[in-house]
This record gives structure tokens, sequence and C-alpha cells, in this order.
């Protein structure tokens, strides 16, 4: 893979955003974009974890190709996922029990986070290096918050309009997310391309 | 399911995932690899038969194994072993064909944190006997595959023209291409609930009106 640092980075914030583009993450996009101030750190936390989880899959990724056990990749990426979950659930209860309150069971969820296996499966199947992984990780991460930050305030200003019942729901934060991805579609051909 | 709940019998037990349940129309799970494999009809109903070998095979023993896995460490033991089963399905489909595993990529291994499995395993396979689980898990599976043919299917006849590669219009149909790119997924799926809530806003007309959402992100 040649791809330049730069590119694998405005990639896959915007023209592969991987909640608008890629489909991932969409649980906790869904379920903790309804307000501002709970976007954020979720976000934070699950960029944090993608960090980890991306410089644990690269050394992962090594082990089982050097030792020939590649069918235990995926069940050794999802264990080094939960334990890093767990990690920033012990620190955060610590430093910030209103925020461990805030996030409920979305933060032990991040362990299902598609976004965060996502990062660990797509860098080892298009081989990045290690400084292609870690901008990789890095980049999705900040692209699922900033996919959540305007999805909450979407969401805050719909709590002032008058909607009819029948659309209210996920139906309608559906909706929202397909203009929000049509937009994101602008930025085609950024970056690297798939 | 909840203590205290009336007994459902076996074939209710099976139904319960196709209709009242729908993984993909009523509970709203699993939406990740629902919206990004549902490009076409084929993609969508492989991928709903892979989600339902893992959670058949999964629940099975999550079954089995209810009475001996230790309390604090049940959501790590589901997971390592839904991802014994992805794996063990994701060599599957190599063999079997070509073409479908590179279409799902890494989707396939996606499987793995599809709340839909996990979500039966703690919900249902940790407290019911196997026969029941694995009835259960079959009904959630094939709910989940018609939930992903109902929207695999219309976008692939909106956004190609197409049905499981088959044209439907003729050389003259120019196809409605955003239905088959990102945003199209989420205008489908969107469509499609409002026309479960629009529906079910009409029988419970009498009853005060209520938002009719069922869904529960976990």
């Amino acid at each position: 893979m040649s791809e330049s640092l730069y590119q694998i980075f405005i990639g896959t914030l915007l023209a592969n955003n991987f909640v608008l583009a890629m489909f991932l993450g969409l649980c906790p996009f869904l379920g903790v974009s309804a307000r501002l101030n709970t976007a954020l750190p979720m976000g934070a936390a699950t960029t944090f974890v993608m960090l980890v989880a991306s410089l644990c899959a690269f050394g992962l990724n090594w082990l089982v190709t050097t030792f020939h056990l590649e069918f235990l990749r995926l069940i050794s990426y999802i264990v080094i996922i939960a334990s890093a979950v767990q990690l920033v659930e012990m620190v955060l209860k610590k430093y910030s029990p209103v925020l461990f309150r805030a996030l409920g069971i979305y933060l032990p969820l991040i362990t299902t986070n598609c976004a965060v296996l996502g990062v660990a499966l797509f860098q080892t199947a298009r081989e990045y290096s290690f400084t292609q992984a870690l901008t990789f990780a890095t980049a999705g991460g900040l692209g699922f918050t900033l996919a959540l930050l305007l999805m909450a305030g979407l969401r805050e200003r719909l709590n002032l309009a008058s909607v009819p019942n029948v659309v209210q729901g996920t139906a309608l934060s559906l909706m929202l997310a397909g203009l929000l991805s049509l937009a994101f579609m602008g930025f085609a051909g950024l970056g690297a391309g798939e | 399911m909840i203590p205290g709940q009336k007994q459902l019998s076996n074939l209710e037990e099976l139904l319960e995932g196709v209709w009242k349940q729908n993984p993909v129309f009523v509970m709203v799970l699993g939406m990740c690899p629902t919206l990004a494999v549902s490009v076409s009809a084929m993609n969508a109903v492989s991928m709903g038969l892979a989600t339902t070998f893992v959670l058949v095979g999964s629940t099975f023993l999550v079954s089995l194994l209810r009475n001996v896995i230790p309390k604090e460490v049940r959501i790590a033991t589901y997971i390592v072993i839904i991802a014994t089963f992805v794996t063990v399905v994701d060599y599957l489909i190599q063999a079997i064909s070509l073409a479908v595993y590179d279409a799902l990529g890494a989707f396939i291994q996606l499987i793995v944190v599809n709340c839909i499995i996990l979500g039966r395993a703690e919900a249902h396979a940790s407290k019911n006997p196997p026969l029941r689980s694995v009835l259960n898990a079959l009904g959630m599976g094939a709910g989940f595959t018609v939930g992903l043919f109902a929207l695999g299917g219309v976008r692939e006849i909106l956004g190609a023209g197409k049905l499981f590669g088959f044209s439907l219009f003729g050389p003259d149909f120019q196809p409605w291409v955003v239905m088959v790119l990102p945003p199209g997924g989420f205008f489908v799926l969107g469509a499609w609930l409002l026309l479960f809530n629009w529906l079910n806003s009409r029988k419970t007309d009498a009853a005060p009106a209520k938002p009719a959402e069922g869904h529960a992100h976990v």
C-alpha cells in the first residue's frame, strides 16, 4: 500500500467516513447522539479505544502471521478490544463518575462497536504499515466523533420542531442520517479511495 | 425472556423473531451489517444466512454451557464462542463462493459484533434449554434474513433495476443510483420503519396516540 498518510487521514475522516459511508458504529451513532454534551465524550472514548485497538491489532497481526495462526486473528482482536474497553471504563469510573453514568450502557457496548473492530480488520486487510495504521485509527475515530456531533446538533434542533407522531423515533433519525450521508458523498474522491 | 411471562409454545418461540420481534424492523438491532451489505438481494441473503448460522451455533453452545459459565465472565465467554463460529463461517464462505466472500468483505468477520447475536445469547440462551434457544435463534435468523432481503431487494430494484442479478425493467430503465450508495441504505430502512410505524398507528388508532417506536439499541 503506497497511500500517503495525508490521503489516509482525509479519506477516512471525510470521504470514507466510518459512520456515514461505511456503516460502522451505527448503534452508538443513533443511541448516544441525542445530546451534544454526551456525544463529544463518547466520541473521545471511542477514538481512544480505536487507537489502542489499532496498536494492539498491529502487534497481534505480526504475532499470528509469524506463527501461522491466522484463524486465531479474529478471536484475539476481540479479546484485546474488550480489555481496552474495560480499561477505559475503569479510568472513567474513577475520574469522572458523572460522565460514566451519562454514557451508561453505551460504554461497555464500545466492545461491540463495529467501528473499533472495523479499524483492526481493515488495517489488516489493507496491509497498512505501523504509522499508516495509527493515522487510519485516529482519522476513523475523529470521523466517528464528527458524525456523532453533527447528528447530535441536528437532533437537538429537531426537539424544537413539531414532527408528526408517525415519523418520530428511529425512522426520523435514519432519514436524517441519510441526508448527512448524502452531504458527505460530496467529499467522494478526496484522499484515499477504496 | 422476562420471568413470569406466559410460556410460549415451541412454534411461537420460532415465529417470535420472524414477526413480532423482528430484529431489523422492530428491535432495530445489528444495523451496521444490515445497511452495509444490503446493496443487492444476493449479498443480503448470503449475509442473513451466515448470521443465522452463527446465531444458531452460538446460542446452542451458550445454552448448553449456561450453568457452567461463571456470571462475572459471561460476556467475554459469549464473545469468544461467537468469534469461534464467525471464524468457521468466514472460512466456509471463502470455500463455497469466492465472489460472495469478496462482496461481503470484512463484514463477515464483523458478524462478531452484531448486537443481535450477543443480545440473544445474553437475553435468551443463557436462561433457556438448548432446543428452545435454537428455535428462537432460528426465528431471529430468519427474521434478520427477511429484513435484509426487504432492504437489499428494494435497493437493488431501485438502484440497479435488477433482482438477484436479473434485469427487471429492460434496457430503458434509468437506475436510481443513490439507492445503492450509502445514503440509500439509510433512506430505505427509514422508509420501511416509517411504513411499519404508520401501520401500527392505524392499528392502535383507538388507543391514545403514542410514538410507535420499538427500538432498544442494545
